[in-house]
């Protein structure tokens, strides 16, 4: 009997390659002498007017193929790149073009490109031309896009792209009634992805067959594809898009196309070569995107209690310089916020605003951090103000298990309603405050007070809705040879994809294990994806592997039951091998996988032995055609999943800290994790995901800034001054308890992980220092030095 | 203008290779784009990363701080270089595939080049050692909990192999 692989903690597959230095990510293809690299000249003024640009330096130089600025672009290229997500609210969407016009918007927006025989050359290319700017006043931080003194788009009146408003009732009645209430001013700051792995493209042109090849470290095959087609006004089937190995995406990955995804193939097709850019990381930080940064007016109404009677959430949004991804963050902000509670009333107004900053699309989390962070904060006020557990204030606003689905009334970020699926609230607190221990804390704070030591402990909840369509789909094919190849489009960028989706596979057709090879990414395989983001990638094509693997059995059993003549409900399959329930397998009639696709072609050169085996069996009815009016040949299954909306997963974080009284430094005594992701396929990768993305929190919480100037420049775009978290930063050791409320949306109960490990670090910490230092922190992240400032501003 | 090359002989895993390259030549670039061992990653190209971390007479240096003719005369141990004889996975590959080490895998050549060398240094690491030995490498998938417990892990599997 072949085991159940789901729930099993397998090795990945993946990592053979990887481990032995045979991954290829972007930069690794096409490594050849012949091929062509680019670099980009990008504005070194945050705002400002191009007054002439002088490329006559450049191009006598040896080893260079192409400059171009604007100029050098027609048809769709010389137009704005697109706004992909467009929403009724987004009054004022602008975006960049691929080389700037006539004025540049942040420091890094790309103004020319060179390509040449290697990146040295090109970027000696780059250092000669010559800019001449006319400088513009520039708009920095949210107070001074608020402020609109300055324009960062002279036709966008206060720097506001978007005012978008939702409520659920009449939330001043409500508050004018609640017996208490609080307000707080917060604020969040700006981080990024920062994935190891930059950005990078590859294209070559075949003249031969007047065919696009790309090759780019993206989040969404496809969605590159079709814009690639039609900036370069080709036919989508003139183009294909893989995404090879990426190098980590955390979201920036998602933003497609970037200048130079567009820019490299129009070179390759230009020069008849192949054309590679591969992103330094400088280059990430001022020229590919941020997240986070909002300022936060949270007004509350309850009760003794401590139950939310009404909430009014005012927040600002800084979206940079552009908002090609369009309202995506801060409507997650704005409707994730509530988390596991049921405020009576809620209302939230927010604003999105242009600055003269890298633009802003979704890092890990995508809204939802800032959202916890303002609902985490506002729980721990009421708990203070009412002298209140902080847990008991949370449990009093929980939605109840009997009460799913719930419906919070509100409209989520894919169009459709805010109503969660499944969940246990209470049991999941009853979990956390086992683990961390939190009962047992305040004699602990007690015994280390005594020895002068500060500690405190935080708690945050969240919920977060994964899995957003509309659709993936999945190809299943067997082969002759008994191997399985599976394809779905959504790409991979370190989730262990081929494994936990062959995973699914093997359950669901009987096959082993290892004969299923899973290929993700590749627009030439699966022409209809999304991509991966929103925590979606094992919800949508874990789904749709399962239900295109479902089709294959089907159609294995059919081919089966005729050939061992018995009926398909008698049959089973176990390790590729079809065989009649209860009979022994060495005695009875049986047929492995590779002779059923075998059977399944009636084209039938005998070419090898499985052919030859074939020949035994008769299939198909003599007196009809070969392939049937309703069949087609070859033993395939194909299917796409589509659910009605997203499925909600939850989680509940706690940390102890201590505070140094002297120096402030901040340091983690314990983390607790408590996660319910529905089922689980491969617990391992969810335990990886969870620690990975309670490392970036504590980057975001504790080191992460991105720390502007008032002219716009980015001070610290580098990995000497952008503190990303070292191992001697993270917890050592992070505890971690699973609880599992099945989805009821999909065939497999799964909700989606990858972005959880995140979303409360921000609250969570906030929480924990403030019980330690006795006072509400309201700005996050925080330093030591930050912490020092506070101190002498509340003693 | 076209630049100088200097000719010289670099030798990766035990193979001599013939190079002529100008002098700004990253030995990371050499190793990746010239002698096409892709294995070594290029994560931020000012060696706070070390992701690019290749063995140079065993020790472990951030080559894309490194000019490729400054190799000269030494031998360059990569990631392509960690395999067994027979292409069995090494100790320290071995133990990140058993703990789940890596995510996208990006980072992990630098940290596999690491730990090798760290664990020639000290085969027998504390829980703080295993710790302080991946300490200046960065990875933004794993929160660095499985790697800790693949350097410990690897220093198993060493000692069994001795």
């Amino acid at each position: 009997m072949t085991t159940k692989l789901m729930g099993q903690p397998v090795q990945r597959t993946e990592d053979q390659r990887l481990l032995r230095g045979r991954g290829r990510y972007a930069d690794d293809v096409a490594v050849s002498p012949g091929t062509l690299h680019c670099a980009v000249l990008r504005s070194p003024h945050a705002h400002a007017r191009i007054v002439d640009i002088d490329v006559s330096g450049v191009l006598d130089v040896d080893g260079v193929h192409a400059v171009w600025t604007y100029d050098d672009l027609t048809g769709p290229m010389a137009e704005p790149l697109p706004l992909l997500i467009p929403h009724p609210a987004l009054t004022e969407g602008r975006t960049q073009y691929a080389l700037a016009k006539d004025r540049v918007n942040y420091v890094g927006e790309a103004i020319a490109f060179v390509v040449a025989d290697d990146r040295y050359l090109a970027e000696d290319a780059v250092g000669r031309i010559e800019v001449a700017y006319d400088l513009l006043p520039p708009v920095v931080g949210i107070d001074a896009a608020r402020a609109a003194e300055h324009l960062v788009h002279d036709d966008v009146p206060g720097n506001v792209a978007a005012r978008m408003e939702q409520a659920t009732g009449d939330v001043e009645a409500a508050m004018a009634k609640a017996p208490h209430t609080l307000t707080l001013d917060l604020t969040v700051e700006r981080s990024a992805c920062t994935p190891l792995e930059g950005r990078g493209t590859v294209a070559r042109w075949d003249p031969d067959t007047d065919r696009l090849q790309v090759w780019t470290s993206t989040q969404t095959s496809t969605g590159v594809r079709a814009v690639v087609a039609a900036k370069l006004g080709l036919d989508l089937g003139q183009v294909d898009v893989v995404t090879p190995d990426v190098g980590g995406g955390f979201g920036v990955k998602i933003n497609h196309p970037w200048p130079e995804e567009l820019l490299v193939p129009l070179a390759a097709r230009a020069l008849g070569r192949t054309v590679k850019f591969t992103e330094d990381r400088r280059e990430h930080f001022i020229s590919s995107a941020h997240e986070r940064g909002q300022v936060q007016h949270v007004e509350v109404g309850f009760d003794d209690d401590g139950r939310l009677l009404a909430l009014d959430v005012r927040f600002w949004h800084d979206h940079g310089a552009y908002i090609p991804y369009g309202l995506i963050v801060p409507i997650i902000t704005s409707t994730q916020l509530l988390g596991p509670y049921k405020p009576e009333v809620y209302r939230v107004v927010f604003e999105s605003l242009y600055t003269n900053t890298v633009m802003v699309t979704p890092y890990r989390g995508a809204g939802r951090p800032q959202g916890c962070y303002a609902m985490e904060r506002t729980m721990d006020a009421i708990a203070g103000f009412l002298g209140k557990d902080r847990t008991e204030v949370r449990a009093a606003n929980f939605i109840q298990p009997d009460e799913f689905p719930y419906d919070q009334g509100l409209i989520f970020q894919d169009g459709r309603e805010l109503e969660y699926d499944s969940g246990d609230y209470p049991a999941m607190l009853e979990k956390i405050k086992a683990l961390v221990g939190w009962d047992d804390f305040p004699a602990y704070q007690q015994e280390m007070a005594a020895q002068g030591r500060r500690v405190g402990i935080g708690l945050a909840c969240y919920v977060e809705g994964t899995g957003v369509g509309p659709y993936e789909g999945a190809h299943v094919h067997i082969e002759t040879s008994g191997k399985v190849k599976v394809a779905t489009g959504l790409t991979t960028q370190g989730q262990g994809h081929q494994t936990a989706f062959a995973q699914l596979v093997a359950d669901t057709l009987g096959c082993r294990f290892e004969d299923v090879e899973v290929v993700t990414g590749d627009t030439r395989r699966m022409p209809y994806a999304v991509g991966t983001f929103a925590s979606r990638a094992a919800v949508m094509s874990g789904s749709a592997i399962h239900l295109a693997a479902l089709r294959a059995r089907e159609k294995v059993l059919r081919i089966a039951a005729d050939a061992l003549e018995a009926a398909e409900d008698d049959l089973e399959i176990n390790d590729g091998v079809v065989s009649v329930k209860g009979n022994p397998l060495d005695g009875g009639a049986v047929i492995d996988l590779g002779t059923v696709a075998v059977l399944s072609n009636p084209l039938r050169y005998a070419f090898d032995e499985k052919s030859r085996v074939a020949t035994q069996f008769t299939v198909g009815d003599p007196g009809k055609p070969p392939v049937a009016e309703d069949d087609e040949p070859g033993l395939e299954g194909k299917d796409f999943y589509s659910p009605e909306r997203s499925t909600f997963a939850s989680g509940m974080h706690a940390v102890i800290v201590e505070t140094d009284p002297d120096t402030a430094e901040i340091s983690i005594l314990k983390y607790a994790v408590v996660h319910d992701c529905g089922r689980l396929i491969n617990p391992m990768i969810v335990e990886g995901q969870i620690h990975g993305g309670v490392a970036q929190g504590v980057g975001g919480a504790l080191y992460e800034r991105m720390a502007y100037d008032e002219s716009g420049q980015l001070l610290n775009a580098s990995f000497m001054d952008f503190l990303m978290p070292y191992v001697t930063e993270v917890p050592d050791g992070i505890d971690i308890d699973h609880l599992e409320t099945p989805s009821p949306l999909n065939p497999l109960g799964i909700k989606g992980a990858g972005e959880a490990g995140v979303i409360p670090s921000a609250a969570v910490f906030a929480s924990a220092i403030s019980d330690a230092e006795g006072f509400a922190l309201t700005a996050m992240p925080i330093s030591p030095s930050d912490l020092f400032t506070l101190r002498q501003e509340h003693s | 203008m076209s630049e100088d090359l200097h000719e010289f002989a670099l030798t990766v895993n035990g193979v001599t290779h013939d190079l002529a390259v100008p002098a700004r030549r990253l030995l990371s670039d050499a190793l990746r784009h010239d002698l096409g061992l892709t294995g070594t990653h290029v994560g931020c190209e000012h060696g706070v990363c070390g992701a690019c971390t290749v063995l140079l007479d065993g020790r472990p240096v951030r080559s894309c701080l490194m000019f490729a003719v400054t190799a000269q005369g030494a031998e360059v141990t990569t990631v392509e270089g960690l395999a067994n004889d027979d292409d069995s996975l090494g100790p320290v590959q071995q133990a990140f595939a058993e703990c789940h080490g890596l995510q996208c895998g990006f980072c992990t050549p630098g940290f596999l080049t690491t730990i090798t060398a760290g664990l020639r240094d000290n085969p027998t690491p504390t829980h703080e050692q295993a710790r302080d030995m991946i300490a200046g490498n960065l990875c933004r998938c794993t929160g660095y909990q499985n790697i800790v417990k693949a350097v410990e892990r690897a220093a198993e599997l060493s000692g069994e192999q001795r």
